[in-house]
């Protein structure tokens, strides 16, 4: 690599350096801030899981800001004070290269990414809230429970949660069957996930998790739930013609409330639960079943509680 | 310095084809000129823009509102995965290919590719898989509705059970698609290595061709478990099979395997050479060298390797387990590396520039600043606990557009301005291209610059609906599609009369130094034929004083004499 870098003063070029160390702490400055604003584009944080994601997140933002304010900074710079004068067809100074820069601008990005590499293994690690999946065997018509899950700590549950097109059904070891998710605070609750037709996404934002359900396999998954409130649960995952349709709530509430619902519900009488796909498809069909092929919604899964899906919810 | 020489016998096929015309009608023969065919690419992926985009004008019509009331469910669905198919296969591949075929053989001063016939083949599979694709609109059942990663059981739901159906068309196009860029592939990379001019050895070769080099090998590695999945997947589809049918026991999350082995690279085989654009282009506009030019030559290729060992972080919650997920997350990381180095060589050749802010030129840096925001997001993707938030919400999409719109048809764009005067022989109009450049800037940003704060809140992609909360980041992006689509305006008035009646070019109206810009504007049949030059310099040597081959003003005169 030739390098044929002009000849400049003998010295330190001291008013170039003031003004790359102005720059660079104003770069710093700004994106530090900007880290901090990232905080307030996250729904609000209601499981344990969140804060490290949300910490995750915000040093991200702020690296990011800092490469992206520095880089598009010295583009401006170079388009407002490097510009041709106009008639000027004469070259620019012919800088080919400097194999001390451009071993540094490699190891510095190399360092910082490994760093960020480094971090977020340790968070995916603290989490530990994303469980194994584990194949069974559909076409022998065996169940989800037949697959074994191992080494789950957990407060509440197994809580089987079944993903269908399109409606989602939650099932409680005390039998209660419900179309929203209900969980005590603070304590950790395990989910045994399956789905019966094609692959679902359960994803809550509020909890900044979010896991697939996959046909012909079971997942074990656990959340903790930090904040009292009612959270959106989405699909997350492509699933069909009224997949936008596929949400519920996760409503979270003290150990009592929870238990008084849990009680309450099992005496309810099963009724058709929550599956907006449902009304849609009727509409359809009373339409004369314009549009294009679509899979018939599922029934509607008979629940104890069909939940409130207008009730406002915190995120 | 390795050198390979020309050899005029790799040649066989005589071309043009005699008899061809010599006219606007050879655009729509079996014609081998490379030049001719890298235009019939851009015309007709140009053409696929305008449809790509019309399917997103009424996407972004149905979300402009909360509830599902501008077109059904299902219509929508198949209007978002024709928009991502027509986008990608009919528009993005192609056009990248009519560059290829421009500027590959021009730039390293060989007559043609190396087998014409074949290169024909290879696009004249592009209209018949175009049909294949969208006759689908016309089957029983509608197009194709899974998304254009075609997940299954999704995809193998039949719920009309017709064989002949959308999903079947759709596996079939891709099928065609990925013959053709085989073809091109094969082409490309047999073209780069045995056909360069005396003289050019690697290090010698424009970024344009080092980045459309690795891009070609990365198509030849990752394309076929593409095909081998869609084959499977046609199986399961037709004929009863149970690779990915869960029921049989089949795994659906295998066909995510085979998918993004080749679709997460697919991204670089259109942005690599797009790098190659910018680089080319930020020489020519700042009249400097570029910077650490082996470094970024070399960079291509390391980011072809790594690009091959990332595919699991479109897989986090899949049920990948976590010693998956740690591998996948340190080498998505590395990939910022050398395209790292790629930004930083092109700020250093900014510095100290002579820049002139040409249409061209201000697509370029558009892109560079889209770009960097789009590898910001990109490397909180690669991150696990990150990327599980943000996965599948609209956060991916705006990434995902940050890099395929905003950066990649900068790039395009900025491409098409700068060798239009080469290829038509005409002169566009700066002030419909700087018309054109404005609006596209701002559209592009109101369009997917929001959706970030849409997907971080949690708003899933692809739903035809959704919560009123979501409603303003949706009317803003709304309002950027539409002005995306008035911004196409100016440019196809600037295309087409630029080439009617545009004023002549010289051969070389941007003093750029290249051997393109040492044939006529627009180049002969053969560029060179038999009187190829010698090259005897690195490229790129603004300011140098060095000529770039032998005998240098001879062959200048004689292309502005022609």
């Amino acid at each position: 690599m030739t390098s044929t870098t002009p000849k400049g003063k003998s010295g330190w070029p001291i008013r170039l350096i003031a003004v790359i160390l102005l720059a660079t702490a104003s770069d710093a400055l700004l994106s530090y801030q900007v880290s901090q604003w990232a905080y307030g584009w996250l729904p609000v944080p209601a499981s344990t899981a969140a804060p490290y994601v949300d910490d995750l997140f915000s040093l991200e933002v702020g690296i990011g800001a800092f490469i992206f304010f520095g880089c598009t900074g010295f583009i401006l710079w170079s388009v407002l004070f490097n510009r041709a004068e106009k008639y000027d067809e004469s070259d620019g100074l012919p800088i080919e290269g400097n194999n001390k820069l451009e071993v540094t601008w490699t190891v510095i990005p190399f360092i910082i990414v490994m760093i960020l590499a480094y971090q977020a293994i340790h968070v995916s690690e603290t989490l530990s809230a994303l469980g194994p999946k584990v194949k069974y065997d559909v076409e022998g018509g065996l169940s989800p429970d037949t697959a074994i899950v191992t080494g789950v700590r957990d407060d509440i549950g197994p809580i089987d949660v079944i993903a269908r097109q399109w409606s989602w059904e939650f099932i409680y070891p005390n039998g209660v069957h419900s179309s929203e998710l209900h969980l005590p605070l603070d304590q950790r609750a395990n989910f045994r996930m399956s789905s019966e037709d094609v692959i679902h996404g359960f994803f809550v934002p509020a909890f900044r998790l979010k896991q697939d359900i996959v046909p012909g396999s079971v997942i074990s998954y656990s959340i903790t739930p930090t904040r009292e409130g009612r959270y959106r649960l989405r699909d997350s995952q492509f699933s069909g013609a009224y997949f936008s349709q596929n949400q519920t709530d996760v409503v979270v509430e003290s150990e009592d409330m929870f238990n008084a619902w849990l009680k309450q519900s099992a005496a309810n009488p099963l009724v058709p639960g929550l599956s907006p796909g449902t009304a849609l498809y009727n509409e359809r069909l009373a339409k004369g079943n314009k549009g294009w092929a679509t899979v018939p919604p599922a029934p509607p899964p008979m629940v104890n509680d069909p939940g409130n899906p207008d009730a406002p919810h915190d995120a | 310095m390795t050198t390979t020489k020309y050899d005029p016998r790799v040649l066989k096929a005589p071309h043009p084809v005699p008899g061809a015309p010599d006219n606007w009608k050879r655009f729509f023969t079996f014609n081998t000129d490379a030049k001719v065919i890298g235009i019939q690419y851009m015309g007709l992926s140009l053409f696929f823009l305008l449809v790509g985009g019309l399917l997103a004008m009424v996407m972004r019509g149905e979300l402009i509102t909360p509830p599902s009331d501008l077109v059904d469910p299902t219509v929508y669905n198949g209007l978002y995965t024709m928009h991502g198919t027509v986008m990608l296969f009919l528009f993005l591949f192609p056009i990248l290919n009519g560059f290829n075929n421009l500027l590959i053989p021009t730039m390293i001063g060989a007559p043609d590719m190396a087998f014409p016939k074949v290169n024909a083949a290879a696009f004249w599979l592009v209209p018949v898989f175009s049909v294949v694709l969208l006759s689908s609109f016309f089957v029983p059942g509608g197009p194709a509705s899974a998304g254009w990663w075609s997940y299954p059981p999704v995809s193998i739901q039949n719920p009309l059970g017709h064989f002949l159906n959308g999903e079947f068309l759709w596996i079939l196009a891709v099928a065609l698609s990925g013959i053709s860029s085989i073809l091109g592939a094969l082409n490309f990379v047999t073209t780069i290595i045995r056909m360069r001019a005396p003289g050019m050895g690697f290090f010698r070769m424009p970024v344009f061709v080092w980045t459309a080099w690795a891009a070609q090998t990365l198509q030849l590695v990752g394309l076929p478990a593409l095909t081998g999945g869609a084959i499977m997947l046609l199986f399961d589809l037709s004929f009863g099979t149970s690779f990915f049918r869960p029921e049989g026991g089949g795994d659906p999350v295998l066909y995510q395997h085979f998918f993004w082995f080749y679709s997460h690279p697919a991204v670089y085989v259109m942005v690599l050479p797009v790098f190659g654009i910018f680089s080319e282009l930020i020489t020519v506009y700042s009249r400097k060298p570029l910077f650490g030019y082996k470094f970024v030559a070399i960079a291509s290729f390391i980011i072809t390797f790594l690009g091959l060992i990332v595919w699991v972080h479109h897989m986090f919650y899949s049920g990948t387990p976590q010693w998956m997920r740690n591998i996948f997350i340190v080498t998505t990381m590395l990939i910022a590396v050398p395209t790292g180095v790629k930004v930083f060589a092109w700020l250093g050749t900014l510095w100290g520039g002579k820049i002139r802010l040409t249409t061209p030129m201000l697509f370029v840096l558009g892109g560079v600043v889209n770009f960097i925001l789009g590898g910001v997001t990109g490397i909180m993707l690669g991150t696990a606990p990150i990327d599980i938030h943000v996965g599948n919400t609209y956060f991916v999409v705006a990434h995902f557009h940050y890099i395929i719109f905003n950066t990649i048809g900068f790039g395009i764009f900025a491409g098409i301005y700068h060798w239009f005067p080469k290829f038509t022989g005409r002169m566009y109009y700066e002030g419909l291209g700087k018309i054109h450049f404005v609006l596209t800037f701002i559209g592009a940003t109101l369009n997917w610059l929001p959706m970030h704060w849409a997907g971080l809140y949690g708003m899933p992609r692809r739903v035809a609906s959704y919560d009123p909360e979501f409603a303003i980041w949706n009317v803003i992006a709304s309002i950027g599609a539409f002005m995306l689509g008035v911004a196409s305006i100016p440019f196809i008035l600037n295309i087409v009369s630029s080439w009617a009646r545009g004023a002549k070019a010289s051969a070389n109206p941007w003093n750029a130094i290249g051997l393109e810009w040492l044939l006529p504007s627009p180049p002969p049949a053969e560029n060179f034929e038999d009187d190829v030059p010698t090259v005897i310099s690195e490229p790129y040597g603004y300011g140098l004083g060095k000529p770039l081959v032998k005998d240098e003003e001879y062959y200048i005169r004689r292309s502005m004499e022609a």
